[in-house]
């Protein structure tokens, strides 16, 4: 990972205005209830898929880098440690194992071959 | 009258399990702040002041990544957008709470605390139905406020000291060593665990593929772009269920 080039006071501004925003979001319905009935059905039910989207959204690009050819873009240690790294949370449903199994490939992978 | 610590023991009790999977995560969001280039104070309070795994690990990314501050915050929001679906199902069971401590509950309402408490309550719910009236009453089984701060408290306790033990590692850990990687295996991870259904498995596939076509765009509108992208094909996939 590269390092940041923000300075203190724009990370402190990050920190402090995601903090907020999302306490607002958490504090929402907590507040507003006696003047709201809850979330509209149509708003409930698109922001279900919020987590799914956004979180294979994060994931894809720091696995599939798009190479010069099919088969470096396929061999790529990122992409082959996130595949083991895959089927183990899907068996396991375990995070820890799924970070050490992932972690280990890739290390595998880097140093070994 | 119910026994105040007894329930507040009760909560800790049943986030007990969870907390081997905060552990790890809170580790990486620690060493990846540092790795990032963030302060050990600003890696320590951006789990204090955000409280929010997934949304930490993002912005840490993207600062990493030098992308501008309003996608920063764009994207830690969008990802904690999820957490207004918690308070809004959580609410009727925090309505005869004093205000400062519906604001505590708030700023403690996590997926995990969420996912305890509402099959804590629900549960309750059931065993007393046969009492007069609906909706969620006064609950004699479990003081619900010394359940909630049991177990959202303690995840809270071990989510800021897992980030402190990641900070003090993450500055001892070599580059080369590529631990950033964890990053993205963390998200793995908690995608997997979301791909329940059908149009959750499309948000994701849709939402992944934009993403990487996008992964050159500008201002990490990629990442934006997939995310509204699979949630629009996921309500799509959904209706076509329906």
């Amino acid at each position: 990972m590269t390092t940041t080039s923000y300075g203190p006071l724009s990370i402190w501004a990050v920190v402090i205005v995601v903090g907020l925003l999302t306490f607002v979001i958490r504090y929402s319905f907590i507040y507003l209830l006696g003047w709201v009935d809850g979330m509209p059905p149509r708003l409930e039910r698109a922001l279900r898929f919020v987590p799914a989207a956004v979180l294979a959204a994060l994931v894809a690009p720091s696995l599939v880098d798009p190479g010069p050819s099919v088969t470096a873009t396929l061999l790529d240690p990122r992409l082959l440690a996130g595949v083991v790294a895959g089927v183990v949370a899907w068996t396991t449903e375990n995070m820890f194992a799924t970070l050490a199994a992932g972690m280990v490939t890739f290390w595998a992978i880097t140093f070994l071959l | 009258m119910f026994d105040v610590p007894d329930d507040l023991r009760a909560g800790v009790r049943a986030a007990a399990p969870l907390l081997l999977g905060v552990t790890p995560f809170g580790l990486v969001a620690g060493v990846a702040a540092v790795e990032a280039g963030l302060s050990p104070a600003q890696a320590v309070g951006l789990s204090v002041v955000v409280f929010a795994g997934a949304s930490q690990l993002a912005a840490i990314d993207l600062l990493a990544r030098d992308a501008s501050l309003a996608v920063v915050v764009l994207t830690a929001v969008v990802i904690n957008l999820r957490m207004s679906m918690y308070s809004a199902s959580i609410a009727p069971y925090f309505e005869s709470f004093r205000r400062r401590w519906e604001m505590v509950c708030a700023y403690l309402l996590t997926d995990l605390s969420y996912a305890l408490a509402i099959a804590k309550f629900t549960e309750g719910e059931e065993r007393g139905s046969s009492e007069a009236g609906e909706g969620p009453g006064v609950d004699g089984v479990t003081d619900r406020r010394w359940y909630y701060l049991g177990a959202a408290g303690a995840i809270w306790a071990v989510w800021q000291a897992a980030t402190l033990a990641g900070v003090v590692l993450g500055a001892g850990v070599p580059e080369s060593w590529g631990v950033s990687f964890a990053v993205p295996l963390v998200f793995l991870s908690m995608l997997v665990s979301e791909l329940s259904d059908r149009p959750r498995a499309v948000a994701a596939l849709v939402g992944g593929s934009v993403a990487v076509v996008g992964s050159g765009w500008p201002l990490n509108l990629g990442l934006l772009g997939g995310a509204l992208a699979g949630v629009v094909a996921g309500v799509a996939a959904d209706g076509r269920v329906a």
